[in-house]
């Protein structure tokens, strides 16, 4: 089971909870299980959120993901 | 030849061989966006609102359109409807629908035979205004009884009951703040502002636009991303986006400013109106001051706590940002993940709000948010350290981050070199100058996380063995020579036998813009991609000339050669063979790469200022600058030297003396550059620079990307600066001379 940390502001779509179990092999996934356990991520998720994976982001959805690494969501960044 | 802790020795990456558009740039060859030109071509100009926000009663054109010469004038009318998202806000940000949203927002456009012409009749279209109430000022567009720029426009994130022209709230955060605040000897709170700010490329926004009844047309534009253009432009006009070939000119500077639409779509509707004959459209320098993207205005409340001995304990930052009359377009996001982002403070908290206020759509500009913020959060820094008698570089190199370290936006750093940047500037000797009067000296942190993003590259082999790489990625900073540069390495062969090209949309796979610090990068990591594919290709074919495995054969020094001595005894194989021979060994040899780009190394830097500000005019001189950043890799290193040179000028010009200045009537005021005053080379002296490499993992030449980060330091390490050169401490930017005096004056008083 992996353990996906949250941005604080998103507990209130989550019932309070930051760190959420998803059984999931891959980002894609993972993004889809959130979504399902917690329907009120779905805004958020589809206005696009950036994944953590070891402290690198990732953009695609086929990255495989185990529960030995470290996965956090993070505010979808732009350049300039 | 540099050597880095991966044990690789490098040919080329690290050398400076002359720059591929030099030659073009300091003869006036190069073709910029107002450059080009067609037969039949029309000429094009925009009628702008002069209200900050009014009501659209009525446009009449028909006196216009009389006029011998002008040939088509689209309104809002003209554009396709029920758009939403930020699709609607880009159609709303080209062309106003019901309400004009701030000065400059465009009402009309209109096409003639002669650019004069087309002034001359853009000012016989008549509009009719109901003046609604304005507000400017992000403070003041937050409160309760603010006029409301668009009702329910906040998103899902904004909790009910806040002020009405808040879209978007934000917040994070990890820790006991309670405790970490309890923990610290010394709290302090401060709030700080910063104007908003245009990026200041020197090339206006320029383009040349053909759109047919049939719906296929093409495009010369000055941009970033010709494919966000295309994307745009298809969306805000109903086009199929293959249908729109879109081609990027050299490009005369964007900083994030040419990501995104502004007048493209005008050119489109007007040809389209015009049957098809292509328009000319190119702003002056007001239009680009008045409706294109700034940045953000910044209202920031930032608390730190340390301890005596100088360690963070705890921080809260609470950041309010307007970016304009649309949703979305504040980096407020991005301002609050980097604004801890150099520390590792056990408990943090992060709260922001965008407010809608009547300014234009703001632009990415060069990493956005990250300079605002570290404003507010590095002044107040240094205000502690003053307080507490603590060396504000060694605050810093006691809490700078490092690998395995918690972000304060929440995963782990990987492997990153704030500490050794840090290291790097306790060593310059320009920490050793003496100060004199009304002197100071100035230091500051920053970050910027750089970015990947989707990347398509080609790479053909010529039939005498030079090679052409195609990129989608216009070259806003050595992008050309630093992809030439390790291709060539990948290849084995000379710089000079590597030309890059950017291409035009039907030429490759979706690229996003040159924005994030992205191109060197992603394009590179592309390119080294393509070069590999090319080169097994170059072995399969040397194997089957000689009889022997593909296995058995490797890449050396520009030619295929038998692997080992077990592969048989055939003498190196060069690419100019390999490339003379290959209409006959399975005809032509390329390799590409796509990818939505992974990999992606943070980057931060340091800067220290030394400032002298006169005391009778308050006018602030820069005396001496140094930065000092981590770019993984310098694969060109003067082209790094010139990006980091180039985002401290910028930050100085941020610092010191550049604002949106706008009147009661809420016009903007100084729509010039000689009002509004960016800084030039007589203002500065030569910027020093160290470039510091802490290869990233993540790039097979360990790239981290260089172009942003350099621009956030600069405000806070000129503003402390002055502070030590006067004694007074401004917490809102610009540092004017006008300011500075007066600030210099009530301390006298005082």
């Amino acid at each position: 089971m992996l353990k996906v940390h949250l941005w604080s502001g998103l507990r209130r779509f989550t019932d309070g909870v930051e760190v959420v179990p998803v059984e999931a092999a891959t980002v894609g996934q993972m993004l889809d299980g959130l979504v399902a356990a917690h329907p009120g991520l779905e805004p958020v998720i589809a206005a696009g959120v950036s994944v953590a994976i070891d402290g690198v982001l990732t953009a695609s959805r086929f990255t495989p993901v185990t529960p030995q690494n470290e996965i956090y969501l993070i505010q979808r960044v732009k350049g300039g | 030849m540099p050597k880095d802790e991966l044990k690789s020795e490098f040919r080329l990456i690290g050398t400076r061989p002359d720059r591929p558009d030099g030659l073009d740039k300091v003869t006036g060859r190069a073709r910029y966006g107002a450059d080009m030109a067609l037969p039949g071509m029309l000429f094009a100009a925009v009628v702008r609102s002069p209200h900050a926000h009014a009501r659209i009663l009525k446009i009449d054109a028909s006196a216009a359109l009389a006029l011998d010469g002008v040939k088509a004038v689209v309104t809002r009318a003209d554009f396709p409807t029920g758009l939403t998202g930020e699709d609607w806000n880009l159609q709303e940000n080209s062309m106003a629908g019901d309400v004009a949203l701030y000065d400059g927002h465009a009402v009309a456009a209109i096409a003639a035979t002669s650019r004069l012409l087309a002034e001359d009749a853009a000012k016989l279209i008549k509009v009719d205004y109901e003046v609604l109430p304005h507000v400017i000022d992000v403070d003041d567009a937050l409160r309760m009884d603010a006029p409301v720029i668009r009702a329910g426009a906040g998103d899902h994130t904004v909790p009910e009951g806040s002020p009405p022209n808040v879209s978007k709230y934000i917040e994070f955060g990890h820790g006991d703040l309670e405790a970490g605040f309890a923990a610290a000897d010394l709290v302090r709170e401060q709030t700080y502002k910063t104007e908003a700010t245009h990026q200041g490329y020197i090339e206006p926004h320029a383009c040349v636009a053909q759109l047919g009844a049939d719906g296929k047309g093409e495009m010369w534009v000055c941009t970033q991303g010709q494919w966000y253009i295309r994307r745009m432009c298809s969306a805000v006009l109903g086009l199929e986006a293959s249908q729109l070939r879109v081609t990027p000119s050299e490009i005369g500077g964007g900083f994030g400013g040419k990501t995104i639409i502004f007048m493209e779509p005008l050119a489109l509707a007007l040809s389209r109106k015009a049957g098809g004959r292509p328009v000319k459209l190119v702003m002056s320098r007001s239009d680009v001051l008045r409706a294109t993207g700034p940045t953000a205005s910044a209202s920031m409340d930032v608390k730190l706590g340390m301890t005596k001995d100088g360690k963070l304990t705890a921080a809260h930052v609470n950041f309010r940002m307007q970016g304009g009359a649309f949703t979305g377009a504040s980096p407020v996001g991005e301002a609050l993940s980097c604004a801890l982002a150099c520390y590792d403070i056990p408990a943090v908290m992060h709260n922001g709000v965008e407010v809608l206020a009547n300014r234009p759509k703001a632009a990415a500009y060069r990493a956005p948010g990250s300079p605002m913020a570290a404003f507010a959060v590095e002044c107040l820094l240094d205000e502690m350290c003053h307080e507490l008698g603590l060396d504000p570089l060694d605050v810093r190199l006691k809490n700078a981050v490092h690998e395995g370290v918690k972000a304060s936006y929440g995963p782990t750093y990987a492997k990153i070199g704030l500490v050794e940047v840090l290291q790097a500037v306790k060593a310059h000797p320009n920490l050793l100058a003496k100060l004199g009067p009304n002197q100071g000296r100035g230091i500051a942190s920053g970050f910027w996380f750089n970015h990947g993003g989707e990347t398509s590259v080609s790479l053909a082999i010529g039939e005498d063995g030079t090679v052409t790489v195609s990129v989608g990625t216009p070259d806003v900073g050595g992008g050309r020579a630093s992809i030439a540069l390790m291709t060539a390495e990948t290849l084995g062969i000379a710089y000079e036998a590597v030309r890059v090209n950017v291409v035009e949309t039907g030429a490759l796979g979706v690229n996003e813009p040159s924005h994030g610090s992205r191109a060197t990068f992603a394009s590179g990591k592309a390119a080294v991609e393509a070069a590999r594919s090319a080169i097994r290709e170059m072995c399969r074919r040397a194997a089957k000339e000689w009889g022997i495995d593909e296995e058995a054969v490797e890449w050396k020094d520009g030619a295929a050669m038998p692997a080992g001595p077990n592969a048989g005894k055939f003498p190196p194989m060069s690419i100019a063979e390999i490339a003379a021979k290959m209409g006959g060994t399975g005809g032509p040899i390329s390799g590409h790469h796509e990818t939505n780009a992974d990999g992606v190394g943070a980057s931060f830097g340091a800067h220290v200022v030394d400032v002298e500000v006169d005391p009778e005019t308050g006018r602030t001189t820069i005396l001496r600058y140094l930065v000092v950043q981590d770019a993984g890799r310098a694969i060109h290193p003067a082209y790094v030297e010139g990006q980091y040179q180039g985002g401290a000028v910028q930050g100085i010009g941020w610092a010191l003396n550049e604002e949106y200045v706008y009147g009661a009537n809420g016009r903007l005021q100084n729509a010039v550059f000689l009002d509004y005053r960016i800084p030039v080379a007589s203002d500065l002296p030569m910027i020093d620079t160290v470039i510091v490499e802490v290869p990233n993992p993540g790039h097979p030449y360990g790239v981290r990307g260089v172009g942003e980060t350099g621009i956030t330091p600069p405000l806070p390490a000129v503003a402390n600066a002055v502070a030590m050169a006067t004694g007074v401490r401004l917490r809102s930017l610009p540092l004017s001379p006008p300011k500075v005096l007066a600030a210099i004056k009530a301390k006298g008083r005082a």
